[in-house]
């Protein structure tokens, strides 16, 4: 019973973590998918996300607002305009001018656009790392009060719940609006999409705003979890999703999902039976197998040659 | 309609088309043939501005169209049926038909949608197939199809024929001629010359980048040098 407890607390932990990871992840698999690039930026947007959140709440409390739906409304709102509008800029100033070019040229640009942000902020906010109020707290307890209690805290139930509505959200929008389906045919033939009208460079900047909104809903949700920002909060995180987009088959958006997830489950297993130093290792491990022997990831599709 | 003035077309620093000059009249079919590398595709692709002409003018119902960016021209009437049909297989067909509509109300294309279920009956019983799944055939219909959601008032095919069975392309070139019933005017880029030359009104001859002849489909079709050339003897 005590395995069990023990069992399901490091699964709830790391399907928490796992999906904040899917939701950073989604940024990543949907700008390969359109324009095959990795924005090696996009854990600078998840990183500002999280500040401007905190920004937003440090300016509430000043106001004297102290209810907390308000406050977490407009955190989240604040930091996804934030975000949205660092990550069209980025593909305006960064990307669009180098697109067509050699594929490693956009890439230096991304990594360079990565190492701006970091010490933007630095220089904005300083070096050192910030406390997060946690907003939410309390926790539900379960097992018995002498052997191993299984928590299931609050602030947990609400990164579940918000990464809930954020998937069914995004899902929906590729599914069935109008843009999701341009999104769907320009990463399928950006060409054609061109040749039926579709100015695809709007549907490129709409892949970047979503991917960045997702992200800043996903950095106010660790900076609540964690408790703490700092200018390199994104850097690890980043390479996380990174690493469960390709996990799962980068450019799939359900692959991101579910990349996310492993991964999380993966890293909170190994910190809870191993040891939490090893975390790291299994994450970049499973990222050096899976380009071993499945260099598609769980749910990508091989690239088939067209005839 | 559409006026080609002395085109030139640079791939990089190559130049694929040395100062062509096409018009396409409303109302008529008029084909392109030409050997392989002479430049068909790349004449169409300069109407849509991907790549541009170097020099020359692109003239589509009296508006330069030259400098225009390709989303541009092809928001203004003009549809395209390109070289390997690119219909996005990922998508069904009837996501496909949308993605054609892309510009017009909701109404419009419940209507257009209709128009083409009555012209290619096997894309409703495909409706929500992928349509990477059918066959080339109904691909290529679905791509006509697709075309057509635009509402256009001219449609460029390039190569409808190719890789098809004789049955389809008969139906295909039954489907063109029915374009003009309608109004839609239809410049054609064909390898089948004999059939795209019967079909057509006028003909142009492309040979290396240049306009090599220009006559009625029926002359051409008598034209000992096309008929040595192109149809086989």
């Amino acid at each position: 019973m005590q395995d069990l407890l023990y069992f399901s607390q490091q699964l709830i932990n790391g399907l928490t973590i796992g999906s904040t990871y899917a939701l950073i992840a989604i940024g990543y698999t949907m700008v390969y998918g359109i324009i095959g690039m990795i924005n090696f930026a996009h854990g600078e947007i998840y990183m500002i996300g999280a500040y401007t959140a905190l920004i937003a709440i440090t300016g509430l409390a000043t106001l004297g607002v102290a209810w907390l739906p308000v406050i977490l409304i407009v955190a989240l709102v604040c930091a996804m305009i934030v975000s949205s509008a660092m990550g069209w800029a980025v593909e305006r100033v960064a990307y669009r001018p180098v697109r067509g070019r050699h594929r490693l040229i956009p890439l230096i640009s991304a990594i360079g656009m990565s190492i701006f942000l970091q010490n933007y902020v630095h220089l904005a906010q300083g070096s050192r790392n910030i406390g997060f109020p946690s907003l939410i707290e309390g926790s539900f307890r379960f097992g018995s009060s002498e052997g191993f209690q299984m928590s299931l805290s609050y602030i947990q139930i609400t990164i579940f719940v918000t990464t809930l509505i954020c998937m069914t959200g995004l899902a929906l929008f590729i599914s069935r609006s109008r843009t999701g389906r341009a999104c769907r045919a320009v990463s399928q033939d950006l060409g054609m999409a061109n040749l039926l009208g579709i100015d695809t460079n709007r549907i490129i900047s709409a892949t970047f705003v979503i991917g960045a909104a997702l992200a800043a809903v996903a950095g106010l949700l660790l900076g609540m979890y964690y408790g703490s920002v700092d200018p390199l909060f994104g850097f690890i995180a980043g390479l996380k999703a990174f690493t469960a987009a390709v996990l799962g088959g980068i450019g799939s958006i359900p692959g991101a999902m579910l990349g996310g997830l492993i991964l999380g489950v993966g890293e909170s297993m190994t910190s809870g039976y191993l040891s939490g130093e090893y975390k790291d290792v299994i994450s970049f491990s499973l990222l050096i197998l899976i380009l071993l022997f499945k260099p598609t990831g769980l749910l990508g599709k091989p690239e088939v040659e067209k005839i | 309609m559409l006026v080609l003035e002395d085109v030139h077309t640079h791939y990089g620093k190559i130049e694929a088309l040395h100062g062509v000059s096409v018009e396409v009249n409303k109302g008529e079919i008029v084909s392109l043939i030409g050997a392989n590398g002479a430049g068909k595709t790349t004449l169409l692709m300069t109407v849509c501005g991907n790549p541009q002409a170097t020099s020359g003018r692109v003239v589509l119902n009296g508006r330069d169209i030259t400098r225009d960016p390709t989303s541009t021209i092809m928001r203004s009437g003009i549809a395209i049926v390109p070289e390997g049909r690119r219909i996005f297989s990922g998508l069904t067909v009837e996501e496909n038909l949308h993605m054609g509509g892309f510009f017009n109300t909701k109404a419009e294309i419940r209507k257009s949608q209709e128009h083409v279920y009555e012209l290619f009956p096997r894309l409703k019983e495909r409706e929500s197939q992928r349509a990477g799944t059918m066959s080339g055939g109904e691909q290529q219909m679905l791509a006509i199809g697709r075309a057509l959601m635009s509402k256009p008032n001219m449609i460029i095919l390039d190569e409808p024929s190719l890789g098809l069975a004789p049955l389809v392309i008969k139906q295909i070139f039954e489907i063109i001629g029915q374009l003009r019933e309608e109004g839609i005017t239809v410049f054609l880029v064909e390898q089948n010359a004999h059939q795209a030359l019967n079909l057509a009104d006028r003909g142009y001859v492309l040979e290396t980048g240049k306009i090599r002849l220009h006559d009625t489909g029926k002359n051409l079709l008598e034209n000992p040098d096309v008929q040595n050339a192109y149809l086989g003897g």
